[in-house]
């Protein structure tokens, strides 16, 4: 496992390309896509057992992005991982690509499930934990969901769901930056304390700041505790992170950055060659 | 065919590991013997369906057979989002078991009937849709099921339907079962309503004409070769179904109809009205209501053909 110095640089360089795609394709939800990295980077070359070059291993861990739209985040993560060439991520979002905005079925190795549409992560996860109880695999279940996402009901079907058959396989990590698409996200839904809320439907909860590196790393890779209840990591991060301009500013939930924003924004993360 | 259905499972589990049961809170007792001998293979899932859509997409992705089970309306027009995303556009071999279907449970209200799942459910791709006439259709339609690279959806009656075939009849996806040959009118039945059109058969035999009757057991894929078949033969083509006369096999036939070139003998639909059934009732009296028995039938398609008296 790398360390966590290490992990921030390659933290950096998926921002930095995940700016340019959105500038690249015209394409929204930079700042939902920036503000989950740090947690993506954590799992993919921390506790995740993947091996990129067998994808399909039965016994490997999953990883769900439940929050489709993060879905430049997950592309660049899953290259720079080797699960696919990087020069794949050229065709995002083209007529008749691979890549869409949400990540398609199977569109790339290493997406394990098409998302988009919010609350579906959560239960296709628990399929597979269950799976593989019934199939005595040792794999774990890792899902990424957003803030917003939390307000759809059939998260908290899941949520009552995978205490009581102590699905203690499954890790559930909430990019908590406080926004959705259109405000914010304690204010249109009751979602505070969020934690408290996962903690009473029998999770083991614990809050961390999503952009240290080295706390995610420990929240992500704790063993369970014997007591069968699934972990969800709370993490507190600031939407459109690591880019100045775009920190904590809602309008990057659709705005499309221009061609000098994006060398602004490398600047920034240390990432100043611009790609021709 | 609930018993049909929880025997066949148990069957089919003992032979097949793949096999997992998630059941929304329903058939109490029903599942006791599949519970026992496949206990890390049965869960309730409870009031939560939209989770065990999701979770049945999740164990089809891993490998595994599941089947979800309750009640028609739950397992189906309740979660569209959940089958529609997670099982038909990620296409896993997931099987939808919808029990009660159609009026089955007319006493208990418009909440419990579902005479709108096949209209919706069948414009999904990838979803194969079955619609087994009796017990006896029951466990070849979950063979079947089984055999197939997607997913299927099964809409089962509820109890004590009356039976069809005197023995377990071959059952192959996409092909209707000709329950008795005639020569002037083609009876189509969907499901359950295959009983009420041999009874039709009958009727219209007792005023000279002769119906071949037919177990439309796939609403999806149509069987295109019989309904050539019939439309190029027969004097009259209907449908009878415990269904809207939107978005039925009435509609699918007359969707399949309208892409053909030529002349064609009408196509009659016996099915429900678009409107709910509010009133209290029995299933008997809803059918009634809707035109759904033998002698309704027989004249609805009697007067259709302008011989009626």
């Amino acid at each position: 496992m790398m360390n966590a110095s290490n992990l921030a640089v390659i933290a950096a360089r998926v921002r930095a390309r995940v700016v340019e795609m959105s500038h690249e394709a015209g394409t929204p939800h930079l700042g939902s896509s920036l503000s989950c990295i740090d947690l993506l980077v954590a799992t993919y070359w921390g506790p995740l057992r993947i091996d990129p070059k067998h994808p399909l291993d039965p016994d490997r861990d999953r990883f769900i992005l439940s929050k489709g739209h993060a879905a430049t985040a997950l592309y660049v993560t899953l290259a720079e991982r080797g699960f696919f060439d990087p020069a794949l991520l050229d065709t995002y979002d083209t007529d008749g690509g691979a890549l869409p905005e949400h990540p398609g079925l199977q569109c790339v190795p290493g997406v394990e499930a098409a998302t988009g549409s919010l609350g579906h992560g959560l239960p296709i996860a628990l399929g597979m934990a269950l799976a593989a109880r019934i199939q005595r695999r040792p794999s774990r279940q890792f899902v990424l969901m957003s803030d917003g996402e939390c307000e759809e009901g059939s998260v908290w079907e899941a949520a009552m769901f995978a205490p009581a058959q102590k699905l203690d396989s499954v890790i559930v990590m909430v990019d908590y930056n406080k926004w959705q698409a259109t405000g914010r996200s304690d204010e249109i839904m009751a979602l505070a304390p969020l934690a408290e809320k996962w903690r009473a439907f029998g999770w083991d909860a614990c809050e961390v700041d999503g952009h240290d590196m080295a706390a995610v790393l420990a929240a992500i890779s704790r063993e369970p505790d014997g007591s069968g209840r699934p972990r969800v990591i709370v993490a507190h991060t600031v939407k459109g992170k690591g880019v100045s301009f775009m920190e904590d500013d809602n309008n990057w939930h659709y705005r499309i950055p221009t061609a000098d924003e994006v060398r602004k924004a490398r600047v920034e993360l240390g990432q100043p060659e611009v790609r021709a | 065919m609930r018993n049909a259905f929880a025997a066949a499972i148990t069957e089919l589990a003992a032979a097949d590991e793949r096999i997992v049961l998630l059941s929304g809170d329903i058939g109490n007792r029903l599942f006791d013997t599949f519970r026992e001998q496949f206990p890390t293979r049965f869960y309730n899932c409870g009031v939560a369906e939209a989770n065990m859509t999701g979770m049945a997409a999740g164990l089809a992705l891993s490998g595994l057979r599941p089947f979800t089970y309750t009640i028609t309306p739950f397992a189906t027009t309740r979660v569209i989002e959940q089958i529609r995303v997670d099982i038909c556009y990620h296409d896993v071999p997931v099987v939808i078991v919808g029990t009660g279907s159609g009026l089955s449970y007319a006493s208990l209200g418009p909440t419990h009937h579902s005479c709108e799942d096949v209209g919706i459910l069948r414009c999904f791709p990838n979803l194969t849709v079955l619609c087994p006439a009796d017990s006896a259709e029951v466990g070849p339609a979950l063979e079947a099921s089984l055999t197939l690279p997607g997913p299927a959806y099964i809409r089962l009656g509820k109890k004590g339907e009356p039976a069809v075939h005197a023995s377990r009849p071959t059952f192959e996806v996409g092909k209707g079962i000709v329950m008795r040959e005639g020569s002037d009118i083609c009876l189509l039945g969907m499901g359950t309503m295959t009983s009420i059109a041999l009874t039709a058969a009958d009727e219209l035999a007792s005023r000279g004409l002769s119906a071949r009757v037919v177990s439309m057991h796939t609403v999806k894929p149509l069987d295109e070769a019989l309904l050539a078949d019939a439309f190029s033969r027969f004097r009259a083509v209907a449908v009878v179904e415990e269904h809207s006369v939107i978005g039925g096999l009435g509609s699918a036939v007359a969707e399949w109809l309208a892409r053909r070139d030529g002349r064609h003998p009408p196509l009659v639909v016996c099915g429900t009205p678009d409107a709910f059934i509010s009133e209290s009732g029995s299933q008997q009296w809803m059918r009634e209501r809707c035109g759904l028995t033998g002698p309704a039938v027989a004249a609805t398609i009697l007067a259709r053909l302008g011989t009626a008296t």
